[in-house]
């Protein structure tokens, strides 16, 4: 996992704004901008890694959770992302760590 | 080698409107079959140039990119490569973007015009990027590209001309030159940053996403709201389906009798005759009776997809499905199946992941389908007490609601121990697109409800008939001595014969074995040959009903008649859906599957209501 500013991420936590690059597209709130910062593209089928890839998700890329799914497990997630909107897994979700963009 | 008119291929991303633009192209005059092989489907338009010369279009599966994850983007990328059976490289290339998603959609573009090929570029549904506050400049992305640009409204029929013009000068400019020139290979990060900036280039304003899509996701997509408003939609939908069809399925039913009446009226009495009317007309009736059904909720699926829904219908239902191992895309196919398997299994093909493919094909035979609708309703009506259980709800459809319900819930069970069995594999993944809502165009509409139609009579015209006339010749010969009863001496009442040692433990009786032999052709020929075999003599549906109502009280007790119920959510009853698996799977292996766990299921079922029922006193 590579942060792209370690130091404007420490100190984005010690002043409590977002939660830094821990934080994966999963977790992220509903509604908020974010950078995807790293992808662990290992963690993922490589049919389904390239399939995201070819949707654009990859580091730098501008993301935003829209909507969650309805049933037990919050299962799947709608993510906009450019001028997409793309289902997919709450397990895709945890390779992919995010930052929070200000808003 | 010489060869017939010049080729152009649309290629693009899904959700860019490749398949309108297509259609706005080459009007009605396509023709739409599978690529050899594979079953992905090839279709093919007629495109007249300003010239008047003809040019074979093909409209190519949408893809994201070469390196192919389905069969469906393997096939265009072999078809541009010139690598794919049955298909010349086509000579032209037209991209299709879509304006208002330039960014993503000039990745896979740049791929393609790596290979140096003549290519135009279609920018598709530039009013909808207009609505979405986007305005494209198409002569900078022209250059940026360095091939040429049209902006293009397929429904509005708006730069078709253009379109056409600029094909024929790329067939003209490549003709002169000796070899296309490819061009410099770029990685797929380094692609997606000029996708970029190429978009950034070419976007002369831009304000921020249109509310309207965002809204009615709010209410579409929400956890509370969404899964009410989609189960009221598909209440509409079985309400459509069995409503409305009634009064056309009646008059498509009174022509096929009128048919019958006339040929009898008109031919002397024969075995010709009697195959004509009996055979061919009584069986390929049955099963074009259930045309309307299939169209009506054909229609509801076209306008689902058609206004980008589906994909919410699909995202909504993802997490039921993954409790089962199976994926929100699966959903489409097993919706189509309450119609018909058929096009259920065909649907099928849009989901990427095999084993996913492979279950969902497996189980849609399970869904309660049209041509089970007679049988269920002349057993419910001769056997269940119409009684009100509660205000509004009545006995007979709590059980046919029962009976959907029981296709649905072992269909559920079944998914659940392939995945974990036959189709075991790494749990399926979902990602899909959501497109944006759109408002569907009665052409498209039109077009591809008469596709549909198409496909459905022409196999009632081949498979039905042909399985109609065996059977009948089986149900006729050997001729059985005057006196005698032709349906014990033929080969069929003889198969009946062994096949009720077989079915009597369950409960069945052999003209109940007999009509199971008819039924495979299509479930409903069930009820017209328990009729036959019970010698009702008359034509009228109605009449032959009840009367085979009050037959069938006599000859059957009330264990017999559920475990007849029961056999038919699981029993594998239709050839059709056997062929069309075999087809759809490259083989014998998994219809031979399909057959045996289904029979299986159906006898053990079948069994188990007939034993418990002979229990409880119902014998």
């Amino acid at each position: 996992m590579t942060a792209i500013n370690p130091i404007a991420n420490d100190l984005h936590k010690r002043l409590g704004y977002g939660s830094g690059s821990a934080v994966t597209l999963d977790e992220l709130p509903l509604g908020r901008d974010a950078r995807i910062a790293s992808v662990d593209w290992a963690a993922l089928v490589p049919e389904e890694a390239q399939r995201l890839r070819a949707l654009g998700f990859d580091e730098g890329a501008q993301v935003r959770l829209a909507y969650r799914g309805v049933f037990l497990g919050r299962d799947p997630l709608a993510i906009e992302i450019g001028r997409m909107t793309v289902a997919l897994r709450r397990i895709h979700a945890r390779a992919m760590h995010v930052e929070e963009l200000a808003a | 080698m010489s060869r017939g008119p010049f080729v152009a291929a649309l290629v693009g991303n899904p959700n860019a409107g490749k398949s309108a633009l297509f259609n706005a192209l080459t009007g009605a005059r396509q023709k739409i079959a599978n690529y050899p092989g594979v079953t992905v489907e090839r279709k093919a338009g007629r495109l007249l140039l300003p010239s008047g010369e003809p040019v074979e279009l093909v409209d190519l599966p949408g893809s994201y990119g070469f390196a192919a994850t389905s069969p469906d983007e393997e096939v265009t990328r072999k078809v541009i490569m010139g690598e794919q059976a049955g298909q010349v490289q086509p000579d032209v290339l037209v991209i299709v973007l879509d304006a208002s998603n330039l960014e993503q959609h000039l990745v896979f573009a740049q791929e393609v015009l790596e290979l140096g090929r003549p290519t135009v570029v279609a920018l598709n549904m530039v009013d909808l990027a207009a609505r979405d506050g986007l305005t494209i400049d198409p002569a900078a992305l022209a250059v940026e590209l360095g091939v040429p640009v049209i902006e293009t409204v397929a429904v509005r029929r708006k730069g078709l001309v253009e379109l056409a013009a600029a094909i024929a000068v790329a067939r003209d400019s490549a003709a002169s030159e000796a070899a296309p020139v490819p061009r410099a290979h770029v990685t797929l990060p380094e692609r997606r940053l000029l996708a970029r900036q190429m978009a950034q280039g070419a976007t002369l304003s831009e304000t921020a996403r249109h509310r309207i899509h965002a809204r009615m996701d709010r209410l579409l997509l929400h956890p509370w709201a969404g899964p009410p408003v989609l189960f009221a939609l598909l209440f509409v939908v079985f309400q459509a389906v069995f409503t409305w069809a009634a009064p056309f399925q009646d008059a498509l039913d009174g022509l096929a009798s009128a048919l019958q009446d006339l040929v009898r009226s008109e031919l002397p009495a024969s075995l010709l005759r009697d195959l004509l009317t009996d055979g061919i007309i009584g069986g390929v009736g049955a099963v074009i009776v259930f045309l309307p059904q299939i169209l009506i909720l054909f229609f509801f699926i076209l306008v689902m997809e058609a206004t980008g829904y589906m994909a919410r219908a699909a995202f909504l239902m993802d997490r039921l499905m993954a409790g089962v191992g199976l994926s929100g895309r699966s959903f489409i196919p097993l919706l189509s199946s309450f119609a018909c398997a058929i096009p259920g299994i065909m649907a099928t093909r849009s989901i990427t992941d095999p084993k996913d493919r492979l279950t969902t094909i497996l189980i849609a035979p399970l869904m309660t389908c049209s041509a089970r609708l007679p049988v269920y309703a002349v057993i419910i009506a001769a056997f269940i007490p119409n009684t009100r259980v509660l205000p509004g709800v009545g006995l007979q459809g709590l059980v046919l609601f029962g009976l959907y319900v029981a296709g649905i819930v072992g269909a559920m069970v079944v998914a659940l121990v392939l995945r974990r069995s036959v189709t075991k594999g790494a749990a399926s993944g979902f990602i899909m697109e959501l497109p944006k809502y759109q408002l569907p165009t009665v052409k498209d509409l039109a077009l591809g409800l008469w596709q549909r139609a198409w496909v459905f009579l022409r196999r009632a015209g081949t498979m039905i008939f042909t399985v109609t006339v065996v059977l009948w010749l089986l149900l006729n010969f050997p001729r059985a001595e005057p006196g005698k009863s032709q349906v014990d001496a033929s080969i069929a009442g003889h198969v009946a014969n062994g096949l009720a040692v077989v079915m009597e433990p369950i409960g069945f009786n052999r003209d109940i074995a007999l009509a199971l032999i008819p039924s495979m052709a299509a479930r409903e020929v069930a009820v017209s040959s328990l009729a036959t075999s019970y010698a009702v003599d008359t034509n009228d549906e109605a009449v032959e009903g009840r009367a085979l109502g009050d037959q069938l009280k006599h000859h059957w007790t009330l264990a017999t008649a559920l475990a007849f119920l029961a056999w038919f959510v699981f029993a594998p009853q239709c050839m059709s859906t056997i062929a069309v698996t075999r087809r759809e799977t490259n083989g014998w292996k998994w219809p031979g599957f399909m057959l045996a766990y289904l029979f299986g299921l159906a006898y053990l079922f079948a069994g188990l209501t007939y034993w418990i029922a002979v229990a409880c006193g119902l014998g």
